[in-house]
Protein backbone atom coordinates (compact mmCIF):
# COMPACT_ATOMS: atom_id res chain seq x y z
CA UNK A 1 0.00 0.00 0.00
CA UNK A 2 1.51 3.59 -0.73
CA UNK A 3 1.84 6.01 1.74
CA UNK A 4 -1.13 8.22 1.65
CA UNK A 5 -1.38 12.22 2.16
CA UNK A 6 -2.80 12.98 5.91
CA UNK A 7 -4.52 15.46 3.99
CA UNK A 8 -6.24 13.67 1.65
CA UNK A 9 -8.02 10.69 3.45
CA UNK A 10 -9.84 12.21 6.05
CA UNK A 11 -12.94 12.04 4.97
CA UNK A 12 -15.29 14.10 7.14
CA UNK A 13 -15.11 17.99 6.40
CA UNK A 14 -17.56 20.23 7.99
CA UNK A 15 -16.49 23.11 6.00
CA UNK A 16 -18.71 23.94 3.32
CA UNK A 17 -17.08 22.80 -0.15
CA UNK A 18 -16.74 25.62 -2.56
CA UNK A 19 -16.82 25.65 -6.45
CA UNK A 20 -15.97 28.49 -8.57
CA UNK A 21 -17.36 28.36 -12.04
CA UNK A 22 -15.14 30.65 -14.52
CA UNK A 23 -17.50 30.30 -17.38
CA UNK A 24 -14.07 30.05 -19.70
CA UNK A 25 -16.32 29.40 -22.37
CA UNK A 26 -18.26 32.42 -23.22
CA UNK A 27 -18.36 36.18 -21.89
CA UNK A 28 -21.39 36.50 -19.65
CA UNK A 29 -19.91 36.66 -16.52
CA UNK A 30 -18.19 40.31 -16.32
CA UNK A 31 -14.73 40.04 -16.15
CA UNK A 32 -14.16 41.83 -13.32
CA UNK A 33 -16.39 39.83 -10.93
CA UNK A 34 -15.05 36.63 -11.89
CA UNK A 35 -11.04 38.10 -11.62
CA UNK A 36 -12.01 39.54 -8.17
CA UNK A 37 -13.75 36.48 -6.45
CA UNK A 38 -10.94 34.08 -7.86
CA UNK A 39 -8.10 36.68 -6.19
CA UNK A 40 -10.28 36.95 -3.19
CA UNK A 41 -10.75 33.04 -2.43
CA UNK A 42 -6.90 32.17 -3.12
CA UNK A 43 -6.42 34.97 -0.73
CA UNK A 44 -8.41 33.63 1.91
CA UNK A 45 -6.29 30.41 2.10
CA UNK A 46 -9.52 28.11 1.49
CA UNK A 47 -9.35 24.97 -0.26
CA UNK A 48 -11.86 24.91 -3.25
CA UNK A 49 -12.38 23.28 -6.65
CA UNK A 50 -12.25 25.53 -9.72
CA UNK A 51 -13.92 24.38 -13.15
CA UNK A 52 -13.05 26.62 -16.65
CA UNK A 53 -17.10 25.87 -17.03
CA UNK A 54 -19.79 24.28 -16.01
CA UNK A 55 -21.74 24.10 -18.95
CA UNK A 56 -19.25 22.60 -20.75
CA UNK A 57 -19.08 19.89 -17.78
CA UNK A 58 -22.44 19.07 -17.88
CA UNK A 59 -22.63 19.02 -21.73
CA UNK A 60 -20.07 15.94 -21.10
CA UNK A 61 -22.13 14.32 -18.33
CA UNK A 62 -19.13 15.10 -16.26
CA UNK A 63 -19.28 12.74 -13.33
CA UNK A 64 -17.26 15.28 -11.42
CA UNK A 65 -20.53 17.28 -11.27
CA UNK A 66 -21.94 14.36 -8.87
CA UNK A 67 -19.04 14.15 -6.81
CA UNK A 68 -19.24 17.98 -6.49
CA UNK A 69 -22.30 17.84 -4.61
CA UNK A 70 -22.46 14.41 -3.15
CA UNK A 71 -21.94 14.27 0.33
CA UNK A 72 -24.47 15.93 3.02
CA UNK A 73 -22.50 19.07 4.18
CA UNK A 74 -22.99 22.39 2.53
CA UNK A 75 -22.12 23.28 -0.81
CA UNK A 76 -21.47 27.09 -2.25
CA UNK A 77 -21.39 27.39 -6.11
CA UNK A 78 -19.86 30.87 -7.80
CA UNK A 79 -21.42 30.87 -11.10
CA UNK A 80 -24.33 32.38 -12.65
CA UNK A 81 -28.52 32.28 -12.26
CA UNK A 82 -29.46 29.87 -9.63
CA UNK A 83 -32.31 28.58 -11.86
CA UNK A 84 -29.69 27.62 -14.55
CA UNK A 85 -27.49 25.60 -12.55
CA UNK A 86 -29.57 23.74 -10.34
CA UNK A 87 -30.72 22.37 -14.21
CA UNK A 88 -27.54 22.04 -15.89
CA UNK A 89 -26.38 19.53 -13.21
CA UNK A 90 -30.07 18.01 -13.80
CA UNK A 91 -28.96 17.84 -17.53
CA UNK A 92 -26.15 16.24 -16.76
CA UNK A 93 -27.66 13.71 -14.69
CA UNK A 94 -26.43 14.63 -11.47
CA UNK A 95 -29.79 16.46 -9.63
CA UNK A 96 -29.09 18.79 -6.82
CA UNK A 97 -31.00 17.05 -3.38
CA UNK A 98 -34.03 18.45 -2.66
CA UNK A 99 -32.99 19.98 1.06
CA UNK A 100 -31.13 23.68 0.59
CA UNK A 101 -27.62 22.73 0.73
CA UNK A 102 -26.65 23.36 -2.29
CA UNK A 103 -26.00 27.22 -2.53
CA UNK A 104 -25.49 29.26 -5.87
CA UNK A 105 -24.24 32.50 -6.03
CA UNK A 106 -24.85 34.19 -9.36
CA UNK A 107 -21.37 36.28 -10.44
CA UNK A 108 -23.64 37.61 -13.64
CA UNK A 109 -25.79 39.73 -10.59
CA UNK A 110 -23.99 39.84 -7.68
CA UNK A 111 -20.65 41.97 -6.60
CA UNK A 112 -17.44 40.10 -6.05
CA UNK A 113 -17.39 40.96 -1.83
CA UNK A 114 -21.15 39.69 -1.51
CA UNK A 115 -20.20 36.63 -3.92
CA UNK A 116 -16.70 36.15 -1.68
CA UNK A 117 -18.49 36.60 1.72
CA UNK A 118 -21.65 34.20 0.79
CA UNK A 119 -18.64 31.61 -0.35
CA UNK A 120 -16.83 32.13 3.02
CA UNK A 121 -19.58 32.46 5.33
CA UNK A 122 -19.22 29.56 8.28
CA UNK A 123 -21.84 26.40 7.44
CA UNK A 124 -24.73 26.97 9.50
CA UNK A 125 -24.36 25.33 13.49
CA UNK A 126 -26.80 22.34 12.33
CA UNK A 127 -24.62 21.56 9.60
CA UNK A 128 -21.10 21.67 11.55
CA UNK A 129 -22.50 19.00 13.97
CA UNK A 130 -23.43 16.15 11.34
CA UNK B 1 -17.58 17.83 -30.21
CA UNK B 2 -16.15 15.48 -28.60
CA UNK B 3 -17.87 14.12 -24.79
CA UNK B 4 -16.66 10.86 -23.97
CA UNK B 5 -13.56 11.99 -22.20
CA UNK B 6 -12.14 13.36 -18.60
CA UNK B 7 -10.06 16.06 -18.84
CA UNK B 8 -7.01 15.64 -16.62
CA UNK B 9 -7.85 17.50 -13.71
CA UNK B 10 -4.89 19.83 -11.23
CA UNK B 11 -4.44 19.52 -8.00
CA UNK B 12 -2.84 22.87 -6.84
CA UNK B 13 -1.25 21.31 -3.39
CA UNK B 14 -0.65 23.95 -0.39
CA UNK B 15 -1.06 21.70 2.44
CA UNK B 16 0.83 19.43 4.68
CA UNK B 17 4.17 19.12 3.64
CA UNK B 18 4.57 21.81 1.06
CA UNK B 19 5.01 25.74 0.89
CA UNK B 20 2.04 28.44 -0.54
CA UNK B 21 2.91 29.73 -3.66
CA UNK B 22 3.35 33.04 -4.23
CA UNK B 23 0.30 35.22 -4.03
CA UNK B 24 0.47 36.72 -7.79
CA UNK B 25 1.82 33.36 -9.13
CA UNK B 26 -0.73 31.71 -7.47
CA UNK B 27 -3.47 33.98 -9.21
CA UNK B 28 -1.87 34.12 -12.60
CA UNK B 29 -1.47 30.01 -12.85
CA UNK B 30 -5.07 29.94 -11.93
CA UNK B 31 -6.90 32.16 -14.36
CA UNK B 32 -4.32 30.53 -17.05
CA UNK B 33 -5.30 27.28 -16.27
CA UNK B 34 -8.74 27.93 -15.98
CA UNK B 35 -8.79 29.70 -19.14
CA UNK B 36 -7.64 27.03 -20.84
CA UNK B 37 -9.94 24.84 -20.30
CA UNK B 38 -9.09 22.80 -16.66
CA UNK B 39 -10.21 22.27 -13.66
CA UNK B 40 -8.31 23.16 -9.96
CA UNK B 41 -8.90 21.34 -6.40
CA UNK B 42 -6.78 24.31 -4.24
CA UNK B 43 -5.91 22.45 -0.75
CA UNK B 44 -4.18 24.19 1.59
CA UNK B 45 -3.29 23.65 5.20
CA UNK B 46 -7.12 24.60 5.99
CA UNK B 47 -8.55 21.54 4.37
CA UNK B 48 -9.33 18.64 6.87
CA UNK B 49 -9.49 16.44 4.05
CA UNK B 50 -10.44 15.94 0.56
CA UNK B 51 -12.97 13.93 -0.07
CA UNK B 52 -13.39 14.63 -3.60
CA UNK B 53 -9.73 13.29 -4.63
CA UNK B 54 -10.37 9.97 -2.48
CA UNK B 55 -13.50 9.58 -4.82
CA UNK B 56 -12.47 10.37 -8.00
CA UNK B 57 -11.30 8.63 -10.67
CA UNK B 58 -10.72 11.12 -12.61
CA UNK B 59 -6.82 11.91 -14.07
CA UNK B 60 -5.04 13.83 -12.16
CA UNK B 61 -1.78 15.99 -11.76
CA UNK B 62 -0.29 17.10 -8.10
CA UNK B 63 1.46 20.06 -8.16
CA UNK B 64 3.17 21.85 -5.20
CA UNK B 65 6.40 23.10 -3.73
CA UNK B 66 7.07 20.40 -2.10
CA UNK B 67 9.56 21.04 1.60
CA UNK B 68 10.05 16.97 2.16
CA UNK B 69 10.04 13.92 -0.45
CA UNK B 70 7.49 14.24 -3.39
CA UNK B 71 4.12 12.66 -1.12
CA UNK B 72 2.35 10.12 -3.06
CA UNK B 73 -1.23 10.03 -2.78
CA UNK B 74 -3.42 7.01 -3.24
CA UNK B 75 -7.25 7.15 -4.63
CA UNK B 76 -9.44 4.37 -4.37
CA UNK B 77 -9.87 3.45 -8.47
CA UNK B 78 -7.81 6.08 -9.42
CA UNK B 79 -6.53 5.58 -12.86
CA UNK B 80 -4.04 8.00 -13.29
CA UNK B 81 -2.03 10.23 -10.81
CA UNK B 82 1.18 12.78 -11.51
CA UNK B 83 3.12 14.49 -8.99
CA UNK B 84 5.14 17.43 -9.91
CA UNK B 85 7.46 20.03 -7.74
CA UNK B 86 7.04 23.19 -9.08
CA UNK B 87 9.46 24.67 -6.16
CA UNK B 88 11.74 26.10 -9.23
CA UNK B 89 9.30 26.67 -11.88
CA UNK B 90 8.07 29.92 -13.14
CA UNK B 91 4.26 30.13 -14.20
CA UNK B 92 4.32 29.72 -17.82
CA UNK B 93 6.50 26.06 -17.19
CA UNK B 94 4.28 25.39 -14.90
CA UNK B 95 1.40 25.87 -17.36
CA UNK B 96 4.05 24.17 -20.50
CA UNK B 97 4.69 21.17 -17.98
CA UNK B 98 0.60 20.24 -17.40
CA UNK B 99 0.18 20.49 -21.10
CA UNK B 100 2.82 17.90 -21.63
CA UNK B 101 1.40 15.50 -18.50
CA UNK B 102 -1.83 16.31 -19.97
CA UNK B 103 -0.72 14.43 -23.15
CA UNK B 104 1.14 12.08 -21.40
CA UNK B 105 -1.39 10.92 -19.61
CA UNK B 106 -3.74 10.65 -22.37
CA UNK B 107 -6.32 12.97 -21.52
CA UNK B 108 -8.07 15.35 -23.82
CA UNK B 109 -9.71 18.96 -23.02
CA UNK B 110 -11.81 21.13 -24.89
CA UNK B 111 -10.13 24.39 -25.18
CA UNK B 112 -12.16 27.76 -25.18
CA UNK B 113 -11.50 30.73 -27.31
CA UNK B 114 -9.96 28.76 -29.67
CA UNK B 115 -10.42 29.58 -33.30
CA UNK B 116 -13.60 27.68 -34.47
CA UNK B 117 -13.97 25.91 -30.91
CA UNK B 118 -17.01 25.13 -29.55
CA UNK B 119 -18.99 26.66 -27.19
CA UNK B 120 -21.15 24.83 -24.73
CA UNK B 121 -24.74 25.68 -26.43
CA UNK B 122 -27.57 23.77 -25.88
CA UNK B 123 -30.96 23.92 -24.14
CA UNK B 124 -31.13 23.52 -20.39
CA UNK B 125 -35.10 22.32 -19.21
CA UNK B 126 -36.75 23.56 -15.84
CA UNK B 127 -38.64 20.89 -14.61
CA UNK B 128 -40.32 23.17 -12.11
CA UNK B 129 -42.24 24.71 -15.11
CA UNK B 130 -42.27 22.30 -17.68
CA UNK B 131 -45.57 20.94 -18.44
CA UNK B 132 -44.40 18.19 -20.91
CA UNK B 133 -46.24 20.03 -23.86
CA UNK B 134 -43.92 19.00 -26.47
CA UNK B 135 -44.30 22.31 -28.16
CA UNK B 136 -39.77 22.76 -27.97
CA UNK B 137 -40.10 18.96 -29.73
CA UNK B 138 -42.41 19.69 -32.97
CA UNK B 139 -41.25 23.12 -33.48
CA UNK B 140 -37.30 22.42 -33.51
CA UNK B 141 -36.07 20.84 -37.08
CA UNK B 142 -32.61 19.82 -35.41
CA UNK B 143 -34.01 16.50 -33.48
CA UNK B 144 -32.31 17.99 -30.13
CA UNK B 145 -35.28 17.06 -28.52
CA UNK B 146 -36.74 13.65 -27.51
CA UNK B 147 -38.76 11.96 -24.78
CA UNK B 148 -37.38 9.24 -21.84
CA UNK B 149 -39.06 6.37 -21.30
CA UNK B 150 -41.19 8.00 -19.56
CA UNK B 151 -42.81 9.95 -21.74
CA UNK B 152 -41.06 13.04 -20.21
CA UNK B 153 -39.47 15.64 -22.92
CA UNK B 154 -35.52 15.76 -22.84
CA UNK B 155 -32.74 17.70 -24.15
CA UNK B 156 -31.72 14.27 -26.18
CA UNK B 157 -29.24 15.96 -28.64
CA UNK B 158 -27.06 18.65 -27.22
CA UNK B 159 -24.99 18.30 -30.20
CA UNK B 160 -27.68 19.15 -32.80
CA UNK B 161 -28.34 22.55 -30.86
CA UNK B 162 -27.14 25.31 -33.42
CA UNK B 163 -25.24 27.95 -31.75
CA UNK B 164 -26.79 30.88 -30.65
CA UNK B 165 -30.46 29.89 -31.62
CA UNK B 166 -32.45 30.16 -28.78
CA UNK B 167 -35.72 29.85 -30.56
CA UNK B 168 -37.31 27.31 -29.04
CA UNK B 169 -37.20 28.91 -25.99
CA UNK B 170 -38.99 31.81 -27.04
CA UNK B 171 -42.12 29.24 -28.05
CA UNK B 172 -41.93 27.59 -24.64
CA UNK B 173 -45.46 28.45 -22.70
CA UNK B 174 -44.03 27.59 -19.65
CA UNK B 175 -40.45 29.56 -19.73
CA UNK B 176 -39.04 26.38 -19.22
CA UNK B 177 -36.20 26.66 -22.17
CA UNK B 178 -32.61 28.60 -20.73
CA UNK B 179 -30.00 28.87 -22.89
CA UNK B 180 -27.06 29.77 -19.86
CA UNK B 181 -24.67 31.42 -22.31
CA UNK B 182 -27.49 33.69 -23.46
CA UNK B 183 -27.33 37.57 -22.85
CA UNK B 184 -30.95 38.53 -21.80
CA UNK B 185 -33.12 36.42 -18.91
CA UNK B 186 -34.90 34.91 -18.65
CA UNK B 187 -33.64 32.96 -21.49
CA UNK B 188 -30.41 32.89 -19.67
CA UNK B 189 -31.79 31.77 -16.33
CA UNK B 190 -32.48 34.80 -14.79
CA UNK B 191 -35.74 33.81 -12.64
CA UNK B 192 -39.18 34.54 -14.06
CA UNK B 193 -40.22 37.14 -12.55
CA UNK B 194 -44.01 36.77 -11.39
CA UNK B 195 -44.59 40.81 -10.46
CA UNK B 196 -42.70 41.63 -13.71
CA UNK B 197 -45.99 39.66 -15.60
CA UNK B 198 -48.37 37.71 -14.77
CA UNK B 199 -47.89 34.24 -15.50
CA UNK B 200 -51.08 34.23 -17.33
CA UNK B 201 -49.86 36.98 -19.70
CA UNK B 202 -47.05 35.04 -20.35
CA UNK B 203 -48.26 32.40 -21.68
CA UNK B 204 -48.65 31.83 -25.55
CA UNK B 205 -51.51 29.72 -26.08
CA UNK B 206 -50.71 27.80 -29.35
CA UNK B 207 -53.77 27.96 -30.58
CA UNK B 208 -53.96 31.71 -30.35
CA UNK B 209 -50.17 31.69 -32.23
CA UNK B 210 -52.26 30.39 -35.19
CA UNK B 211 -54.89 33.07 -34.86
CA UNK B 212 -54.92 35.54 -38.02
CA UNK B 213 -53.77 38.43 -35.34
CA UNK B 214 -51.13 37.11 -33.71
CA UNK B 215 -48.00 38.96 -34.72
CA UNK B 216 -50.72 42.22 -34.68
CA UNK B 217 -51.36 41.18 -30.98
CA UNK B 218 -47.96 40.07 -29.80
CA UNK B 219 -46.72 43.98 -31.25
CA UNK B 220 -49.70 45.44 -29.49
CA UNK B 221 -48.59 43.90 -25.74
CA UNK B 222 -44.76 44.43 -26.46
CA UNK B 223 -45.54 48.01 -26.88
CA UNK B 224 -48.04 48.22 -23.78
CA UNK B 225 -45.49 46.30 -21.63
CA UNK B 226 -42.18 46.94 -22.87
CA UNK B 227 -40.68 44.35 -20.41
CA UNK B 228 -37.96 42.57 -21.03
CA UNK B 229 -40.52 38.82 -21.33
CA UNK B 230 -42.34 40.74 -24.01
CA UNK B 231 -38.86 41.90 -25.95
CA UNK B 232 -37.03 38.09 -25.34
CA UNK B 233 -40.43 36.15 -26.12
CA UNK B 234 -41.43 36.61 -29.88
CA UNK B 235 -42.83 34.13 -32.26
CA UNK B 236 -41.19 36.19 -35.06
CA UNK B 237 -37.83 36.19 -33.46
CA UNK B 238 -38.42 32.26 -32.64
CA UNK B 239 -39.11 31.71 -36.42
CA UNK B 240 -36.59 34.24 -37.95
CA UNK B 241 -33.77 32.01 -35.56
CA UNK B 242 -34.72 28.91 -36.82
CA UNK B 243 -34.96 30.34 -40.51
CA UNK B 244 -31.62 31.40 -40.21
CA UNK B 245 -30.31 28.38 -38.84
CA UNK B 246 -31.16 26.38 -41.77
CA UNK B 247 -30.10 28.87 -44.14
CA UNK B 248 -26.80 28.74 -42.58
CA UNK B 249 -26.65 24.44 -42.79
CA UNK B 250 -28.19 24.67 -46.72
CA UNK B 251 -25.14 26.85 -47.57
CA UNK B 252 -23.08 24.74 -46.06
CA UNK B 253 -24.14 21.90 -47.59
CA UNK B 254 -25.72 20.16 -44.87
CA UNK B 255 -29.29 20.24 -45.57
CA UNK B 256 -30.29 19.62 -50.09
CA UNK B 257 -32.38 22.44 -50.92
CA UNK B 258 -35.17 20.17 -51.98
CA UNK B 259 -35.29 19.28 -48.06
CA UNK B 260 -35.22 22.68 -47.03
CA UNK B 261 -37.93 23.90 -49.72
CA UNK B 262 -40.64 21.31 -48.31
CA UNK B 263 -39.90 22.91 -44.92
CA UNK B 264 -42.52 25.07 -43.80
CA UNK B 265 -40.33 28.22 -42.42
CA UNK B 266 -43.02 30.66 -42.16
CA UNK B 267 -45.34 29.46 -39.02
CA UNK B 268 -45.10 27.91 -36.21
CA UNK B 269 -46.37 24.01 -35.37
CA UNK B 270 -50.35 23.67 -35.32
CA UNK B 271 -51.83 21.76 -32.47
CA UNK B 272 -52.03 18.76 -34.22
CA UNK B 273 -48.62 18.99 -35.96
CA UNK B 274 -47.54 18.98 -32.39
CA UNK B 275 -49.36 15.99 -30.88
CA UNK B 276 -48.97 14.03 -33.96
CA UNK B 277 -45.09 14.73 -33.47
CA UNK B 278 -45.27 14.09 -29.83
CA UNK B 279 -47.00 10.55 -30.93
CA UNK B 280 -44.34 9.86 -33.93
CA UNK B 281 -41.58 10.39 -31.10
CA UNK B 282 -43.29 8.32 -28.64
CA UNK B 283 -44.27 5.17 -30.32
CA UNK B 284 -40.69 5.42 -32.00
CA UNK B 285 -39.16 5.30 -28.47
CA UNK B 286 -41.50 2.70 -27.75
CA UNK B 287 -40.47 0.48 -30.38
CA UNK B 288 -36.89 0.73 -29.46
CA UNK B 289 -37.77 -0.18 -25.87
Amino acid sequence: MRDSHPDLIELSDPAPKILYCRCAFAQVVPDAVKDQVLEQLLESGASFESVADLCEMSARNDPRLGELIAGEGPVRIAACFPRAVKWMFHHAGYPFPDDDRVEVLNMRELSAEEVVKGLLAPAPPEKVNE
Amino acid sequence: MRTNFHPIQVILYEGVGSEPLIAPDRLSLSISLLDQGYSILRITQQAKSSHLLASSEIPCLVLGRFTGPLPEFERAGAPKIATRDIATLDVEAILSLVNDLSEELDTELNRPNQPGSWKPWYPVIDYDRCTNCMQCLSFCLFDVYGVDENKQIQVKNDDNCKTNCPACSRVCPEVAIMFPKYASGPINGQPVNKDDVARESMKIDISSLLGGDIYASLRNRSDQAKSRFSKERSPDKALQERKRCLVQLQQSGMIPAEVLAELDLASLPSPEAIERKAREFIAMQGAKE
